[in-house]
């Protein structure tokens, strides 16, 4: 037993007792890894199962990315004697002149470089209005929706294809990184209101309205985004009456809008079923019609839970558009990948799939951890009240 | 008096008037739309058959009797050149199977691997599964699969200079090589001694439950049932060994000339196929898994302790089956998502369902109505399967409400 009658209680009744520090064996880093690497013979052989995987993995890694990497281009390609190929390179690293050579290409395709201030224009502007979109704290929501669900397609659409005064860009020559960001935003924009309506038809109590919706909704998440691209790539233009044609471009969006709003009608009602019957016989109480009711008082708050969910599909469904070189559309993926088939640069595949990688992975982990954050900040608010 | 008079225009008044009545107003809606969706429908339908008969090929499946009259690179039901496209579209169909089932076992390894380190009390594994999540979870699928196929397998050595291990398997541009098992006389015992072990455990099993509930005495089901299932065939094999000589014979791969003859060989296609979607697709099966881990509240395992279970059977007895139902139903998602996925298969060249069905046989014969079709109900009848199936795993072990 220990004697407690010497133990002075506090460093201020003894003051010729220094403060002693806990010992190190409870705090600091030493206690830490301690508790966290090495608490027993088996979490000891996994940390050094780790440390050496790390270390067989991330250093030859930064040397092929970095210090191997070759950076700029050499003095003659600079001086315009000859152009970039990939014996400028190093062998054993990575070659991103490769990337620089093709950047237009990569961002633009095969859209005129004397118009490609359109793109940028575009690119500027739907950047500017998510952005305020996404960021609370800035006012105008109001204003900026109507600008951006009604006014920037417009005016995106005439800057794009051209027309009225702008020269004419067939959708042939879009590509790159912008067309990917066109197939998204489009079908993403188009599929929101399209989901919306088909889950309010799963959930309607009309059996014809309810069957018809399950019978699409179920139809689309059945088969695979490729084969529903195809369909609507070879199947649309006969559906048509005879005579009519159909841009590809035009046909691929179909597809693509009509399987993002198969898998974001689900992900909606998911939120409608969250939402109590108290509010149906609220907003019915207060004689509001269906319409009405949906759209003042349901919708709201189920968009509103189902926001994170939404926010991850639309990220699945940029990552999506990259099979849209199925039907031979020149997408960011696409556009790397044949570059990398160019004479000048075989043997840059690696390269241009990492750079495509490190590009998509950019967006898509913003996008993720946008979702989070919202998921906490809306839960938060559930656990207020 | 007068002011009561006319009661039947009051009646007509207070009653709601027919267009507002709520059921008639869903008839009349319903009614619109399903003349709507019929109509149109019916116009497509219908332009589609003007369209056909104008390029003069109407609508009939008596395409699929023709001769395909182009290989595959692999199949496992024998094709040639003179196979008619019903054959070719079945070969297609195995190889999607094939793709499907190797990257789903492959997948749910690797996936509760990384969610069980993700929870890892060792600060460094779970760092490094969350890192694994966060990178493959975030980068398209196909970036990934042309990664594997076009920088990595491609760029393997030739088959002179193949890598080699153990002499028994190969990997170069060609592909994986890997041995081929020849069974020999008297294997089918060895066969039928693995079944038995199997069959016997499981009675074992049974008979100590029935054991348990009347007596509560223990039997170590678990090592008897190992040592039936492992020892029977070992027993079978060495019997067999001594009459007919050995049972099980190798065929290795050996270069010949140019190429490798003998063993198995996986293409690269197909290894890039399973490689890509399986790391993507265990990414999420590991987040799956540890919100399922999650889920079950840590007084579970606090009240499994304090009635003195071992750490193993708390975790077996306890939090596994509650982790599980949690678990199921994304998982059943995840596997859907592979089998769809799987027609990624186009973009590399390995001969699957899409690739040379909805592919190559829709480009030869234009039939894309008839062709589109019968994908459609091959993809729809397959993920109906697996939902039933796994409906049904997930009643088997949904919570028991009494």
């Amino acid at each position: 037993m220990m004697d407690t009658s010497n133990v002075p209680t506090g460093p201020r009744e003894n003051p010729e007792l220094e403060e002693i520090s806990p010992p190190m064996t409870v705090v600091g880093p030493v206690a830490w890894l301690r508790a966290n690497l090495f608490s027993s013979p088996f979490n000891t052989l996994l940390t050094i199962l780790a440390v050496l995987f790390l270390a067989w993995v991330v250093p030859p890694f930064i040397r092929w990315a970095f210090i191997d990497a070759t950076w700029t281009f050499p003095q003659e390609v600079i001086e315009g004697v000859r152009g970039p190929n990939r014996g400028d390179c190093t062998a054993s690293g990575a070659c991103w002149i490769f990337i620089q050579a093709r950047i237009g290409q990569f961002l633009f395709g095969f859209y005129p470089a004397d118009e490609r201030w359109r793109v940028v224009l575009v690119f500027i502007l739907t950047f500017g209005a998510v952005t305020g979109m996404l960021i609370e704290r800035i006012p105008f929501k109001k204003q900026n929706a109507i600008f951006l669900f009604l006014i920037l397609p417009i005016l995106s659409f005439w800057l794009l294809l051209g027309g009225l005064g702008l020269e004419v860009v067939s959708t042939r020559l879009w590509g790159g990184f912008m067309l990917t960001l066109v197939i998204a935003c489009v079908g993403i924009v188009l599929a929101l209101p399209l989901g919306i309506l088909l889950a309010l038809g799963r959930r309607s109590d009309l059996p014809v309205v309810h069957l018809l919706s399950v019978m699409l909704i179920e139809f689309v998440r059945g088969v695979p985004l490729i084969t529903v691209l195809f369909m609507a790539n070879v199947m649309l233009p006969l559906f048509l009456p005879p005579g009519t044609t159909i841009d590809p471009l035009l046909r691929i969006l179909v597809g693509f809008t009509v399987f993002t709003a198969a898998y974001l009608a689900e992900v909606v009602r998911g939120g409608l079923q969250a939402i109590g019957r108290g509010q149906y016989e609220g907003a019915a109480s207060l004689g509001l019609g269906y319409w009405s009711m949906m759209r003042l008082i349901i919708l709201p708050q189920a968009l509103r839970i189902s926001i994170p969910a939404i926010v991850n599909t639309i990220n699945g469904a940029f990552m999506d558009t990259t099979l849209v070189a199925v039907v031979g559309l020149y997408d960011f993926l696409n556009i790397v990948r044949t570059g990398s088939r160019d004479a000048n640069w075989i043997g840059t595949e690696i390269d241009g799939f990492v750079f495509c990688a490190a590009i998509y992975w950019i967006c898509c982990y913003g996008m993720s951890r946008y979702s989070i954050s919202l998921e906490r900040k809306l839960d938060t608010g559930h656990k207020k009240r | 008096m007068a002011d009561i008079a006319k009661p039947g225009r009051h009646d007509r008044q207070a009653a709601t008037a027919w267009w507002r009545d709520e059921r008639i107003r869903g008839l009349i809606a319903q009614a619109i739309t399903l003349l709507i969706v019929v109509g149109a429908i019916v116009f497509l339908i219908h332009n589609m058959i003007v369209n056909r008969e104008a390029q003069g090929r109407p609508f009939s499946y008596s395409f699929m009797d023709n001769i395909a009259g182009f290989p595959l690179s692999m199949s496992l039901i024998p094709v040639d050149l003179n196979s008619t496209i019903t054959r070719i579209m079945v070969a297609g169909m195995l190889n999607t199977m094939v793709a499907g089932v190797a990257s789903i076992i492959l997948a749910t390894i690797v996936g509760f691997l990384i969610g069980v380190m993700r929870l890892s009390p060792n600060y460094l594994i779970s760092r490094l599964a969350a890192v694994y999540i966060e990178v493959f979870r975030n980068i398209p699928l196909l970036v990934q699969l042309c990664f594997w196929y076009f920088g990595v397998l491609k760029l393997v050595p030739n088959q002179k200079n193949s890598l080699n291990l153990l002499d028994a398997f190969f990997l170069n541009v060609r592909g994986f090589y890997l041995p081929r098992p020849l069974p020999q006389t008297g294997f089918g015992w060895i066969i039928a001694a693995l079944a038995v072990g199997i069959v016997g455990a499981l009675l074992l099993r049974r008979w100590s439950r029935q054991r348990q509930m009347a007596t509560g005495e223990r039997f170590p089901v678990l090592w008897t049932g190992i040592a039936l299932v492992v020892g029977l065939p070992v027993l079978a094999w060495l019997a067999v060994a001594m009459i007919y000589g050995t049972p099980l014979n190798w065929e290795y791969p050996v270069l010949k000339g140019f190429n490798f003859q003998g063993g198995i060989v996986l293409l690269p296609e197909l290894t890039a196929l399973v490689i890509g979607l399986s790391i993507y697709t265990a990414a999420y099966i590991g987040e799956i898994v540890r919100g399922g881990i999650q889920a079950v509240s840590h007084g579970q395992t606090e009240a499994a302790l304090a009635l003195g279970l071992r750490r193993s059977w708390t975790l077996r007895l306890v939090i596994i089956p509650q982790a599980l139902r949690v678990i199921v139903p994304p998982l059943t998602s995840q596997y859907l998502n592979i089998l769809k996925n799987s027609t990624l298969a186009v973009f590399v060249g390995y001969p699957d369902f899409v690739s040379v069905f909805t592919g190559t046989v829709l480009n030869q014969t234009g039939r894309e109505v008839e062709v589109v079709i019968i994908t459609m109900i091959f993809y729809l009848a397959i993920s109906l399967t697996i939902s039933l199936f796994m409906n049904w795993y997930n009643k088997h072990i949904a919570l028991v409400e009494r």
